[in-house]
């Protein structure tokens, strides 16, 4: 029977009929659920935007409260999402490489990325709240806590994912047969970066 | 599915198809592009182009071409089997299309009923 030599690594990994390995088909099924599940979240922001019937409002000076959405914080967390991103794909060429020096500053550096940007999202929920804007104060509190925090959340697997992958890395190494392992994860975290961008402009930007 | 305990020609063509990945330079010059025009996302929102009819349809641009700019290139679409871009789009055309209806018929549809 004619065989053929696959790659290092692809030793591991189930082949569906396809030709593509059950992980990869897996997440790729999951992202495609996530749409819909970010899908609904931001359809209900934006169906009960303008409806609320006190104050605080995301653009607007209402009830006389000010305008509560930080733009130039919440562009910085973009940027920083963004740049995770590019780490994000700089790690995965790492371990393809087998380059273990790099592959764990990139790591380590994308999860310090998304923890900076926990970090701006925890600093917007802090003052939110200061400012009198809580999930049960009105519609806006409810659909924008519930649909950044629901984002919040995925950022945070992802981030928890990254460092049991870095952990990983420190105690054996990542090598070439751990790369589509990375590449299932590089997705994620870059579906993740995507839905931040829909949120950015349809919650922050537009009004 | 099921698992191929024999692989084929075509397990050899897609795991190829699988290994012509950006390189470096790549990745820079579309982190720069996404950098730029969050800035530009950014620069408009500050602008008097805020109350003009083009604003919103600026953003909305902008933003369909970073989050098709991180899949194409990031997540590898433009370079890995078309059975993935399916996966994705297929859901992702679906979810678009829902929460257009649900703007539609929350929106119009309440207001003028």
């Amino acid at each position: 029977m004619a065989t053929i030599a696959l790659p290092d690594s692809h030793a591991d990994h189930h082949y569906t009929a396809t030709g593509q390995t059950h992980t990869k088909i897996a997440i790729w099924a999951f992202i495609g659920s996530e749409c819909f599940f970010f899908a609904s979240l931001i359809s209900t922001y934006l169906i009960y935007k303008g409806r609320s019937v006190s104050g605080p409002c995301p653009h607007t000076v209402c009830r006389g409260l000010h305008p509560i959405l930080n733009i130039p914080v919440t562009s910085a967390s973009t940027f920083v999402l963004l740049m995770s991103s590019l780490s994000m794909v700089l790690a995965h060429s790492a371990v393809v490489r087998g380059d273990r020096k790099y592959s764990r500053i990139w790591l380590a550096t994308t999860a310090l990325l998304g923890t900076t940007f926990l970090g701006f999202q925890a600093y917007e929920f802090t003052s939110f709240v200061h400012e009198g804007l809580k999930i049960t104060t009105n519609l806006f509190g409810s659909t924008f806590f519930t649909l950044t925090g629901f984002h919040g959340a995925h950022v945070t697997a992802g981030v928890l994912w990254l460092v049991t992958m870095l952990f990983v890395d420190m105690k054996r190494g990542l090598g070439p047969r751990d790369a589509i392992n990375v590449d299932v994860m590089a997705l994620y975290w870059h579906f993740v970066d995507v839905i931040w961008v829909a949120i950015f402009t349809l919650v922050y930007l537009i009004q | 599915m099921t698992a191929d305990s024999s692989p084929s020609h075509e397990l050899a063509a897609a795991h190829a198809d699988e290994h012509h990945h950006p390189d470096w330079h790549t990745y820079k010059w579309v982190a720069l592009v996404l950098t730029i025009i969050t800035v530009g996302e950014v620069w408009i929102y500050y602008t008097p182009l805020k109350e003009t009819r083009i604003f919103v349809p600026a953003l909305l641009i902008m933003s369909v071409a970073k989050f098709t700019i991180v899949c194409m290139f990031y997540m590898h679409l433009k370079y890995d089997a078309k059975l993935f871009r399916g996966l994705f789009v297929g859901p992702l055309t679906i979810a678009v299309l829902v929460v257009i209806s649900l703007l539609f018929l929350f929106g119009h549809l309440a207001l003028h009923a």
